[in-house]
C-alpha cells in the first residue's frame, strides 16, 4: 500500500471535503482516515490515503488537487506519507 | 499513525521556515575516461556525463513534488580534472578545452553547477596539477558553470607553500579575467586543506579516487528551522538549547537522509552519504548568522560568538548523525558572508571582521567563505590568508577552505552583487602589513606532530 497525506488548509467554506472527496473518488484513491477540525475560522483537514490504485502518478495528483485547491479557495498539499513518518519516528 | 499535528509542524518548516534539500550531487568518476588523445578524452567525459545523469533533474523534481519538499539543486561533481587531463593536455589551454566540455555537460543535463575542475596538491604538483591550476582563470572566465577546487594541505601532508603562493595569483587573476562580471569567477574556485572526498557541496564538490564509478550525495539545510525552534527556547539553560538544536537537526537530516535514498533507488546509482550542515541563503529567515544571535549574541562577530558557533556546529553533528547511516562530506554549519543576510548585516554593523571569522572557522564547517575584499589586494596577501587557514584545518585535523573575492575596481565601503544563491556582500578591509617575505619562502610546511596536544 502507498499511504499519501492530503491536507487542506483554508477559509471554511460550504463543500470542501464534498469536492476533494469527489476528486480522490474519480481517482480511484482510497481514504483511509480524515481529521478535520476548525482552528480560529480556518478549516484544517488531514487524509490518510491508499494512492495505489490510481492511475495517475502521485505528482500529476499533487498537481490537480492544487489546482482544485484554487478553485475552492484553500491550500491542498500530497504528500508521500514517508516524509512525516522519517521525520517524526525512529 | 501520523497526526495532524506532525503533519502540520513539518509543512510549517517547509513553507515557513525554508526547509529544504538543498542539493542533490551525483558524483561521477571519470578514472575511464582517461586517453592520450585530448578530442577522445573530451568525448569520452561528455558521454559519460550525459549518460549517467541524463536523468537526475527530472528525478530531484519528481521527489521534490511527491514528498512536497523543495530540492533546490541537482549538481554533478567529477573526478579531479588534472588526474583525468594529465595523459592528453600538454598546456594549460589544453586543461580549459575540458572546462568548456564539463560546462556543455552540465548544459545538456540541466545541472546549474558541475564541480570537479580540481587539483590535489597537499605535497606537491605533478606538470599536470600546474598546468591545470594556471589554466583555473581562463577556464572560469570561458565557461558559466564550473567550479574549480584545490587542495593545497592536509594533516597528514603538512601544506604545500608553492601551491599556496601561486594560488595567491591564481584567485587575483581569476578576478580579473571575470572583472566584467565583478570578478564572480572567484565565487567558482575554492581552496582546501583537507579537502573531503564527498563533498556534495559547490564550489568545493569533486568525486574522490577513493569513491565508486558514481555515487549520489545529498546536503541537507535549515538554519531557519533551528532558528525557530530556538525561538521557542529563549532564556532557557545551555541543556535546553542544545537538546532543542539536536532534536530539530535531527528531523532536518532525516528529510535528507529519506531524499538521499530515494534519489538512489530511482536512478539506480548508490547512496554516498548525507552532509549535515546548516547552508543559509539570502533569502530572509535563511540565516546563520541568525541562530548565533538568538542563542544571544547582538551580531555575529560579538564576543561570544565563537562559543556559540561551536556549540551549534556540535549540537547540529550530534543530531544529525543519528538521522543518517552515512554521514560526510563537509557536515556542520557554513559561515559565508554574502550568502547571509545576517552576516552581511553584521559586517556593515562593524560587528564581523576577517580575523574574527578566521576565529569562527575553528570550530565550524568550513572556513573563509564568499567574502569580498578590496580588488588591489596583493596576491601575497591573499596567499597569506589561505596560508592561515590551512594551519588551522591542518593542526586541528578539519577540513577548512578559502573563498575570496577580489573585486577588481572596487573598495572598503562599495558593495558587490553577486545574484541568486550567491547574494552580495559589502567588501571588507584587510590587514595591510606584508606577509610577502613570509610566502615567498618557498616549499612546504611539514605536518604537525599528533602528540602532546595542548
Amino acid at each position: 500500500m502507498k499511504k499519501t497525506i492530503i491536507t487542506v488548509v483554508g477559509e471554511d467554506t460550504v463543500g470542501i471535503i464534498a469536492k476533494v472527496c469527489t476528486y480522490l473518488a474519480e481517482n480511484n484513491v482510497n481514504i483511509l482516515n480524515i481529521s478535520q477540525t476548525i482552528i480560529e475560522g480556518y478549516f484544517n483537514m488531514m487524509m490518510i490515503t491508499d494512492t495505489s490504485m490510481a492511475a495517475k502518478k502521485l505528482s500529476e495528483l499533487a498537481e490537480e488537487l492544487e489546482t482544485l485547491g484554487k478553485e475552492i479557495g484553500v491550500v491542498i498539499h500530497v504528500q508521500h506519507e514517508d516524509i512525516f513518518t522519517k521525520m517524526h519516528r525512529i | 499513525m501520523i497526526n495532524m499535528y506532525e503533519v502540520n509542524e513539518t509543512n510549517k518548516m517547509i513553507e515557513q521556515e525554508n526547509l529544504d534539500v538543498r542539493t542533490i550531487t551525483l558524483g561521477i568518476s571519470l578514472l575511464d575516461c582517461i586517453d592520450a588523445d585530448l578530442q577522445q578524452v573530451n568525448r569520452k567525459v561528455y558521454e559519460k556525463i550525459t549518460r549517467l545523469a541524463s536523468h537526475l533533474v527530472e528525478t530531484g523534481d519528481e521527489i521534490s513534488k511527491d514528498f512536497g519538499i523543495p530540492v533546490v539543486n541537482k549538481r554533478i561533481s567529477v573526478t579531479p580534472i588534472a588526474l583525468i587531463g594529465g595523459a592528453a593536455c600538454k598546456s594549460s589551454e589544453d586543461f580549459v578545452t575540458l572546462a568548456k566540455t564539463l560546462d556543455r555537460a552540465a548544459k545538456e543535463v540541466g545541472v546549474n553547477f558541475i564541480g570537479g575542475y580540481s587539483a590535489t596538491v597537499s605535497k606537491g604538483m605533478t606538470k599536470a596539477d600546474e598546468l591545470l591550476i594556471r589554466s583555473i582563470p581562463e577556464a572560469l572566465a570561458q565557461t558559466e558553470r564550473v567550479c574549480s577546487s584545490v587542495n593545497l594541505g592536509s594533516t597528514r601532508t603538512g601544506i604545500n607553500m608553492d601551491a599556496v603562493r601561486l594560488m595567491g595569483d591564481i584567485v587575483l587573476e581569476t578576478a580579473k579575467a571575470t572583472k566584467d562580471q565583478d570578478s564572480l569567477g572567484c565565487a567558482k574556485l575554492v581552496v582546501f586543506c583537507n579537502a573531503p572526498d564527498d563533498n556534495p557541496f559547490m564550489a568545493g564538490a569533486f568525486h574522490g579516487v577513493t569513491e565508486a564509478d558514481a555515487v549520489i550525495n545529498v546536503g541537507v539545510s535549515g538554519p531557519g528551522v533551528v532558528k525557530t525552534a530556538l525561538e521557542k527556547v529563549r532564556g532557557k539553560n545551555f541543556e535546553v538549547l542544545c537538546e532543542t538544536i539536536k532534536k530539530t537537526a535531527f528531523k532536518v537530516t532525516r528529510v535528507g537522509q529519506l531524499v538521499a535514498q530515494e534519489a538512489s533507488k530511482r536512478l539506480g546509482i548508490p547512496f554516498g552519504i548525507v552532509d549535515l550542515s546548516l547552508a543559509p541563503t539570502p533569502a530572509i529567515g535563511d540565516s546563520v548568522a541568525d541562530i548565533l544571535c538568538e542563542i544571544g549574541v547582538e551580531y555575529a562577530g560579538a564576543p561570544g560568538t565563537t562559543a556559540a558557533l561551536a556549540l551549534l556546529n556540535d549540537q547540529v553533528k550530534k543530531g544529525g548523525v543519528m538521522a543518517s547511516s552515512y554521514v560526510g562530506g563537509l557536515s556542520g554549519a557554513f559561515i559565508p558572508v554574502s550568502e547571509d543576510q545576517g552576516m552581511i548585516d553584521a559586517v556593515n554593523a562593524n560587528a564581523l571582521t576577517i580575523e574574527k571569522l578566521e576565529a569562527m572557522t575553528c570550530v565550524c564547517s568550513v572556513g573563509l567563505d564568499m567574502i569580498a575584499i578590496p580588488g588591489d589586494t596583493k596576491p601575497a596577501t591573499i596567499a597569506g590568508i589561505i596560508a592561515d587557514e590551512c594551519a588551522i584545518g591542518m593542526v586541528n585535523q578539519k577540513t577548512t577552505a578559502v573563498r575570496l573575492i577580489p573585486v577588481i575596481g572596487k573598495d572598503v565601503g562599495e558593495t558587490v552583487e553577486f545574484g541568486g544563491l550567491l547574494g552580495y556582500a559589502p567588501i571588507m578591509p584587510v590587514n595591510p602589513y606584508s606577509c610577502e617575505n613570509f610566502v615567498n619562502r618557498g616549499g612546504r610546511i611539514p605536518a604537525p606532530i599528533h602528540s602532546f596536544k595542548n
